[in-house]
């Protein structure tokens, strides 16, 4: 059982083994509260979504399971949707459509397919957790990395450090490179993780 | 009509804020079926079908079943019936994430259907990437940022979906040229596959950040 949950966090990691949510990852990542804050929403909807899934595999018929599936995961956006709305305002207005689109996120409806209409109730659950934490890590470490070398600020949710051109965390010697939280600076992030994991497991 | 807005909604969405390199949307196929030039036309030409005709129907469903106006249909329905309401108890916006993924995802499979009745050859080249624009998240991102983000009108909700499709399938044929050619490069070990491709992407992207200042 411990085999499963732990199974989401690096050995199939979702973003970097598997390359699944893409774009939530990149979208998303140039803050690292941001990072976080999908993370969570993302955690709560595969674990949701996967106990779900799991219950009613045995009488959904498999000729309309697709649509189904994606049904309960709708439902489950848009409990987060609302709630974050309510209660993390400013979070919410940051990540935008981003939330809604939880939805054809690949990972859910992946872990879906591949896992909890296969499994029992409880491994789908651990399963849904293993993935949803995996995939938070990599979105915190991203974001992380961006925000530092991009905007020299750590901001988790709380100010660190409020006024990038007075104190820095790099120092004051320390340029942002601000390439690092525009579009490209996602791209090539996320290229040189998934060249290290490359670079660690072929070795 | 303002021809003027509906050319620059078109320039936005095809360079200045391309899907895939600057908002992030549709990554997946980016990178799954970029492989291939002939694959990367198919996917680009079901991608643009999809999103155009999509954009369309869920600003329809918005307008008129979602949001609490005079026009809302089933406001005009209760109220023919005589029942008591007014269209504040229509304000049905929040089920606009499921509303769309449901009408997209029947529409898809309409699509499909009627393909393979009708031009058996081009379901042959569209057919298997048509499943997999369903969970694209490009096409939900263009239903959402037509109505919830940009408020768009009808017209320039169809002219938004239309460009950002040739967005799209410019992003894929760049890449897919580049990628064709990577297979026979000698690239380090470690970096085959996944990570080079994120590498090439990110300088597609800066050659697409010189569009920023674009304006009309």
């Amino acid at each position: 059982m411990l085999k499963i949950f732990t199974n989401g966090l690096l050995k199939e990691n979702p973003v970097l083994v598997l390359a699944l949510g893409l774009c939530p990852a990149l979208a998303v990542t140039s803050t690292a509260y941001n990072g976080i804050g999908m993370g969570i929403a993302v955690i709560f909807v595969l674990t949701m979504s996967n106990i779900i899934i799991s219950l009613i595999k045995k009488t959904v018929p498999s000729k309309i399971r697709i649509p189904i599936f994606i049904t309960v995961i709708a439902s489950f956006v848009t409990i987060t949707k609302l709630v974050m709305a309510g209660y993390t305002p400013e979070l919410s207005k940051q990540l935008g459509i981003f939330i809604p689109l939880i939805v054809v996120n690949c990972i859910i409806l992946g872990r879906a397919e591949a896992f909890a209409s296969k499994k029992s109730v409880l491994a789908s659950m651990l399963d849904g957790l293993g993935m949803g934490i995996g995939f938070t890590i990599v979105l915190f470490l991203l974001g992380g990395i961006r925000e530092i070398l991009g905007s020299g600020t750590l901001t988790l949710g709380f100010p660190i450090i409020v006024d990038p051109k007075t104190v820095n965390i790099m120092g004051s010697s320390f340029t942002p490179a601000l390439l690092l939280i525009l579009p490209p600076g996602g791209f090539l992030t996320l290229g040189i993780f998934l060249w290290l994991k490359q670079l660690i497991t072929k070795n | 009509m303002n021809f003027g807005a509906l050319i620059s909604i078109s320039i936005s969405a095809i360079l200045i804020n391309n899907f895939v390199l600057s908002r992030f949307l549709g990554l997946c196929p980016f990178m799954g079926v970029s492989k291939k030039t002939e694959t990367a036309v198919g996917m680009g030409f079901a991608v643009i079908f999809v999103m155009t005709m999509s954009s369309a129907i869920t600003w329809l469903i918005w307008t008129y079943f979602l949001q609490p106006t005079q026009s809302n249909l089933l406001y005009i329905i209760f109220k023919a019936f005589g029942s008591n309401v007014t269209p504040s108890s229509f304000d049905l916006a929040y089920l606009e994430t499921i509303a769309f993924i449901i009408v997209i995802a029947s529409f898809v499979q309409f699509v499909e259907m009627v393909i393979q009745k009708i031009s058996p050859s081009l379901y042959e080249g569209l057919g298997i990437f048509l499943p997999l624009i369903t969970t694209n998240c490009a096409v939900l991102g263009v239903a959402e940022l037509n109505t919830m983000t940009m408020n768009l009108n009808f017209l320039e909700s169809i002219v938004h979906g239309f460009s950002a499709g040739i967005g799209f399938m410019i992003a894929l044929l760049l890449m897919s040229g580049i990628r064709e050619r990577l297979e026979l490069s000698d690239i380090p070990r470690p970096m085959k596959g996944l990570p080079i491709a994120f590498f090439t992407a990110a300088l597609i992207s800066i050659a697409f950040l010189g569009f920023t200042g674009l304006k009309f």
